[in-house]
């Protein structure tokens, strides 16, 4: 099965690099664009039974080394 | 009296820290490999030294908390072993979740490398008795991710309960109310992102870094 993780930080906290990405989208004229977060996305290949399962997994893999959970959120997607 | 600076791949303050402490305190100071499963008998103190453990990957120290070594620094920091992360040690010991909280990217997202004056918000620590209530001292930082965030209700804790050690009288990073340092509950587990291992004696600009070193020792 094929694992992504999309890794970014929470809400909350202050994401610098996308600030600094949104103002540099600004400054080449697309004013209309708010709200970007840089995040990081990991691939992976995982054998596991079934989705359910692998799913779980991944979210164990995520709460113990992929995402800080005190500072980042995380979305898995298992097809 | 013994202690140990931890050796990760891509350390690059670990020479400074044994140096550091020998002037500072005449320890005997032994260096062990992060890939180890057991640390020297009788330590009186442990080091995480600055750098860029396994070259940052991830995020800062995470990769490094998941050292075999990191679970015998655990276990003795459980047993009550002065245990001091500085920098990027400082970002190991919050991945391994023995300090709360977590270290962003600065604010301004520039590296930053200068001297900087510290409050000692709490001189009553085993790292901070030998300030003998002075409130301020010098060190230097050298970070690019040592702003320090942790959500409001932790902040509050951190505060109330004394475990914030030092502040930034000029916040360098955007750290959240200015925390340059702090302990554990236990009081024993210090994470502090400027260097006192760069601030030891008068010709490197302060020797206030080796009066850190000479408390967590007085102390064992």
């Amino acid at each position: 099965m094929k694992a992504t993780v999309h890794v970014f930080l929470k809400p909350g906290v202050l994401d610098v690099q996308g600030k600094a990405v949104e103002q540099a989208l600004h400054g080449l004229g697309w004013g209309g664009v708010s709200g970007v977060r840089v995040g990081r996305t990991l691939e992976f290949d995982l054998a596991a039974r079934d989705r359910a399962a692998a799913e779980s997994e991944v979210k164990a893999m995520c709460d113990k080394l992929l995402a800080n959970t005190v500072i980042e959120s995380y979305r898995v997607e298992v097809a | 009296m013994k202690a140990a600076v931890i050796v990760f791949p891509g350390s690059n303050c670990d020479r400074d820290c044994k140096v550091a402490i020998e002037r500072s305190t005449g320890a005997h100071v032994d260096m062990v490999w992060h890939g180890d499963t057991e640390l020297p008998d009788g330590l009186d103190l442990i080091v995480l030294p600055g750098g860029f453990s396994y070259g940052d990957y991830l995020r800062c120290g995470a990769m490094a908390a998941l050292s075999p070594v990191m679970t015998e620094v655990r276990a003795a920091a459980e047993r009550g072993v002065a245990t001091v992360g500085i920098c990027n040690g400082f970002q190991v010991l919050c991945e391994a979740r023995m300090l709360p909280g977590a270290l962003l990217r600065n604010e301004r997202l520039k590296y930053v490398c200068k001297a900087v004056e510290l409050e000692v918000t709490n001189a009553q620590t085993r790292f901070t008795a030998g300030y003998a209530g002075r409130r301020q001292v010098a060190m230097t930082v050298g970070n690019g991710e040592g702003n320090f965030f942790a959500d409001e209700p932790t902040l509050d804790r951190l505060e109330g309960e004394g475990q914030v050690v030092f502040r930034y009288l000029d916040n360098p990073n955007g750290s959240a109310r200015s925390i340059a340092g702090i302990v554990n509950a236990g009081g024993n587990v210090l994470g502090i992102m400027p260097h006192p291992d760069r601030a030891f004696e008068a010709e490197l600009g302060s020797a206030d870094g080796a009066l850190l070193f000479q408390s967590a020792l007085a102390s064992a």
